[in-house]
């Protein structure tokens, strides 16, 4: 999730507190505009200082004169385990990635667990096991936590907080102000998959598919990419929750630019697609887990798209667009047969349309 | 995917588009009604505006239930939820529509038990799975959904399930075209019908349209393709000079409806002498109510329910924008007061409203290129 970058002066005087919401609802932990009102009207003056530096995924530190990524997350999701993951692993691979899209090597978690009484303790064991083979894979070590057991019935079971650290790629530089027309934007494979995974996984919806969440560290892939490409990369992001179209809307309003996308070169499952259709709801707002989105500047983008794809796991990677002044702030995306429209980020949580 | 993407073959749609160009006559403004808001929507998300040659005006219907809900509905339903004995139920349509006090959604975030299911029979599940509370449904839909509320509450009364009811808003779709017709500032040379509606009603209560009105209209499906094809058979019977009901959808609308849900129907619902709908006021026989046999099941029998009446904020001209003698833009809320994230008026909460299908793709889109969108 997104972290707050600190202020380069501290001490300065606190900006005001833009946030007027009278209460918290379940848009502003929805990842669209929302969350961003709060992150940027709340949290960012009183707790950074300013909310003009752009939010990025990881904060850089500087700790006895070395740079560290550093960055915070919180897993709720229910059920707890689905198709292809489970909250353990989420809690790891989604750590590791936010690290890994601000050009960091993820070195180290702690986490927190957040334990509602009555838990069964296979439940945990089994979610704690995720965490530890997840944390192998990834090649992080999971260097410490804390535990704290809420009432019956106040914690869907558990939840989990990590934090994580780790090492900047050397040569790669993130930056979304660096982002120039021209510049491709690259996806590392289909959109979706988690999100409807997770939706259908409820069973509130007697729909089925053979689906599984594509929960995974997007490391290698971004390791790879850098090693072909490092200098060009100008900013990525991992499209969680509000899924590609507010990931991309926040570069397009931290640029200033706009983005321009062709809606056949983006990969889609037909499963997806077929829920997405059914339930009224744009494969674009949908959650991801194990996918990330990158800007690369025009001479390298081919260097890292055929890195990415090479990569294991890169296989379905693509260019999708391509960055132009104009519609500035704004995400735009063609038909194959010449329509456009805007897209906007998510607003609210994604709901189904029936009627 | 099957039955979705030869409707939006690239090749076959250009062709489409070439054919309505050549049909148009360039000397001749053509105004189009799509009186389903599902159409709406697909004519915004695929950008069809942009292919179509700009002498032929496409204008929004009144066919998306929850914009045409008038705002004391929702308070009367959410007022039957104050009681923590009940749970909330209605589809995700429902759940960011603002009443007096606040949406569905901002109801739940204070506490109210409010559920989102998928269909009726989800809401009557939910009663079986807790007997000690009230489960009611908020039940809103032209008979594209009318059917699975009778069916659900069929099914309830068979199997004595007591702990259950139905808020009843079903409307219905013919009353509403008839009043966007009556109505002396509209100008319309023709209909797209809607598609949904149409697999339960059939084709023919639409004949009168094109008999007494003298307007042609086509049954279309939602996809790209099945928009322009109808536009195509409206621009050939008028060049002819005809008036008649054409069936564009017909791989999923049969011409006389279906009538197991049509009979479904008839056994639970009646209709009411009359009833209020946002921006059109009160038409006569519109809507459904629950039959006296099926009382148990009616929160509106069952309960004593105030019958709220809110008036919307004066400035707010969803009346026009309904039928579509104002644009949304031409609003005076529209991007201002009024917006998707704090909708004023109704048109702007459902995606299929036509001002927020507006403001997502178009109004921005127009904003965007003509000058810098503020970053």
């Amino acid at each position: 999730m997104a972290s707050l970058k600190p202020d380069a002066a501290p001490g300065k005087a606190p900006a005001k507190v833009r946030f007027r919401d009278p209460q918290i609802e379940m848009a502003h932990g929805a990842g669209g505009i929302a969350s961003r009102r709060l992150i940027e009207g709340l949290f960012a003056p009183l707790l950074l200082g300013s909310a003009n530096e752009p939010l990025g995924d990881s904060a850089r530190v500087e700790i006895a004169g070395a740079q560290v990524a550093i960055t915070a997350d919180c897993f709720v999701v229910k059920p707890l385990r689905f198709p292809g993951g489970s909250i353990g692993e989420l809690a790891i691979n989604g750590t590791v990635n936010d690290l890994a899209v601000s050009g960091a090597r993820p070195q180290s978690i702690v986490a927190t667990f957040i334990l509602e009484a009555g838990l069964a303790t296979e439940v945990l064991e089994a979610e704690v096991r995720a965490m530890a083979q997840a944390a192998r894979q990834a090649g992080v070590t999971v260097a410490g936590g804390d535990t704290k057991v809420v009432e019956h019935g106040k914690a869907d079971g558990m939840y989990i907080t990590t934090t994580g650290v780790g090492s900047f790629l050397s040569g790669v530089h993130i930056n979304p102000r660096s982002v120039r027309p021209g510049d491709k934007v690259l996806l590392s494979g289909p959109i979706g998959d988690h999100g409807i995974t997770i939706l259908l996984a409820r069973g509130e919806l007697d729909l089925e598919a053979d689906l599984c969440s594509d929960t995974r560290s997007v490391f290698p892939l971004v390791e790879a990419m850098a090693i072909a490409a490092g200098p060009g990369i100008r900013w990525m992001r991992d499209p969680t929750r509000g899924g590609v179209a507010t990931s991309l809307n926040e570069l397009a309003r931290d640029c200033g630019l706009g983005l321009h996308l062709n809606e056949d070169k983006i990969p889609v499952r037909d499963s997806v697609r077929g829920a997405c259709e059914l339930l009224g709801l744009d494969p674009l707002h949908i959650a991801n887990e194990g996918q990330f989105l990158a800007v690369v500047a025009p001479e390298y983008a081919d260097l890292a798209l055929n890195a990415l794809c090479q990569a294991d796991g890169g296989a379905e990677a693509v260019m999708i667009g391509e960055v132009h002044q104009q519609p500035a702030g704004s995400v735009l995306i063609t038909t194959e047969y010449g329509g456009s429209r805007i897209i906007d980020m998510l607003v609210g949580d994604p709901l189904p349309r029936i009627c | 995917m099957k039955f979705v993407d030869e409707f939006r073959d690239p090749e076959v749609i250009t062709r489409t588009a070439e054919e309505i160009r050549r049909l148009a006559d360039p000397n001749r403004h053509y105004r189009l009604m799509e009186v389903c808001g599902g159409h709406t929507h697909a004519i915004y998300r695929f950008g069809l505006k942009d292919i179509l040659p700009p002498n032929i005006e496409l204008i929004h219907g009144p066919g998306c239930p929850v914009c045409v809900l008038p705002m004391g509905r929702i308070d009367d339903g959410l007022s039957l939820a104050q009681d923590p004995d009940v749970i909330f139920s209605a589809f995700g349509d429902m759940m960011r529509v603002p009443g007096t006090q606040g949406s569905p959604l901002e109801h739940k975030a204070r506490g109210m038990d409010v559920r989102i299911v998928y269909s009726p029979s989800d809401a009557l599940k939910l009663a079986k799975a807790n007997p000690d509370k009230h489960v009611m449904f908020f039940a809103i839909g032209f008979e594209t959904t009318a059917p699975s509320s009778a069916l659900t509450l069929m099914r309830a009364k068979a199997e004595g399930i007591r702990n259950f009811s139905l808020f009843c808003n079903h409307v219905t779709i013919i009353p509403a075209i008839r009043a966007i017709l009556d109505s002396p500032d509209m100008r319309l040379d023709a209909f797209i019908g809607p598609g949904h509606v149409s697999t339960v009603i059939g084709c023919r209560p639409y004949e009168w349209i094109a008999k007494d009105e003298h307007k042609p209209i086509a049954v279309s499906g939602f996809e790209p393709l099945d928009l322009l094809q109808s536009i195509v058979m409206l621009l050939r019977q008028l060049k002819a000079g005809e008036a008649k009901v054409e069936n564009q959808y017909k791989r999923v609308v049969p011409w006389e409806g279906n009538r197991a849900a049509l009979r479904a129907m008839a056994e639970v619902f009646e209709l009411r002498p009359y009833f209020e709908w946002r921006g059109l006021g009160f038409i006569s026989q519109s809507a459904l109510r629950i039959r006296d046999s099926y009382a148990e099941w009616d929160s509106e029998q069952r309960f004593s329910i105030a019958g709220v009446r809110v008036t919307d904020p004066k400035a707010a001209q969803c009346g026009e924008v309904l039928k579509g003698v104002l644009k949304p833009a031409q609003c005076k809320l529209f991007g201002r007061e009024c917006t998707p994230e704090h909708p004023v008026g109704a048109l702007m909460v459902s995606s299929e409203g036509s001002c927020a299908a507006y403001y997502n793709y178009e109004h921005r889109k127009a904003m965007a290129t003509s000058l810098a969108w503020p970053a």
